[in-house]
């Protein structure tokens, strides 16, 4: 029993754990609480495979600006003390989907025969992604960067009042 | 030398990709709050970021693109949840709710 398959199990014990009951709380904002736990776990298996610089974007990106973002779109919209969920029938039919989507994708994973060879990173990742990001993919680069700026300038067109609103 | 040592296989990550995103998506499909659903699709783009960073190391054609790629799609999300977000601001403020049952002006 190495070090890594013990850090593993802890932290795909947070991840999954995180998840279940973020499904489970009745409180919308213990549900994003517990899904920032879940983020930062995930940033824990970003190590655990070999991709530092990831790790660091998801705890900044997700369990910082994602989390608070989704805080502050609970507090500006109205929600009840105890959120009630989808009636009996239709939670009864997503859950019998899911399953059979999990079961399917559970069986072709367990089915497939993996390459078990494993890569090692020599080089610094940063530098790695950085060298690779400006010379093979400096168009997706690019075309990300004007995404983001029409998404900041939509988002803030989108939740600003309308001048001739009437109440 | 270091490949003969005990790894986490591929397939763990990959199950645990699995889970979040089967999780993920049973909540985008009964949840009632529409923050909620939002933060269920979240859980689901996450699902498949492990997917990608899995296979960059674990892959038959590893390399450093499978993160380049999570990270594309960390970007993507971020926006989608901007987005998200201030659509839910104007929907509340011109129906005045953010329950997804409500939100039936063109089924009528």
């Amino acid at each position: 029993m190495s070090g890594e398959f013990i850090a593993f199990f802890i932290l795909s014990l947070f991840t999954i754990g995180g998840a279940v009951f973020m499904i489970s709380f009745t409180r919308v904002v213990h549900m994003v609480v517990s899904l920032a736990f879940t983020f930062l776990s995930i940033a824990g298996l970003y190590v655990l495979l070999e991709a530092e610089f990831v790790a660091v974007t998801q705890v900044i990106v997700y369990a910082g600006a994602v989390a608070i973002m989704m805080l502050f779109g609970i507090m500006l919209t109205p929600h009840r003390e105890q959120e009630e969920d989808a009636g009996r029938a239709q939670k009864v039919v997503a859950f019998i989907a899911v399953a059979a989507f999990f079961l399917i994708a559970f069986f072709i994973i367990q089915g497939t025969t993996w390459d078990p060879s494993v890569h090692h990173f020599t080089e610094d990742n940063t530098t790695m992604i950085g060298k690779t990001i400006f010379t093979q993919y400096v168009i997706p680069f690019e075309l990300v960067s004007v995404l983001l700026l029409v998404a900041l300038v939509g988002a803030i067109i989108l939740a600003k009042r309308e001048e001739n609103d009437s109440e | 030398m270091s490949e003969a040592l005990s790894q986490v296989p591929l397939t763990s990550y990959l199950l645990v990709g699995l889970i979040l995103f089967s999780v993920g998506l049973y909540g985008a499909l009964t949840k009632r709050n529409a923050v909620i659903v939002l933060l269920s699709i979240e859980l689901m783009l996450n699902a498949v970021n492990i997917n990608l960073v899995a296979f960059a190391k674990h892959g038959l054609y590893p390399g450093i693109t499978g993160q380049i790629f999570s990270l594309f799609t960390i970007t993507i999300a971020a926006a989608e949840v901007a987005v998200g977000v201030a659509i839910l601001m104007a929907l509340y403020r011109n129906r005045g709710t953010v329950q997804v049952d409500k939100m039936d002006l063109m089924k009528r």
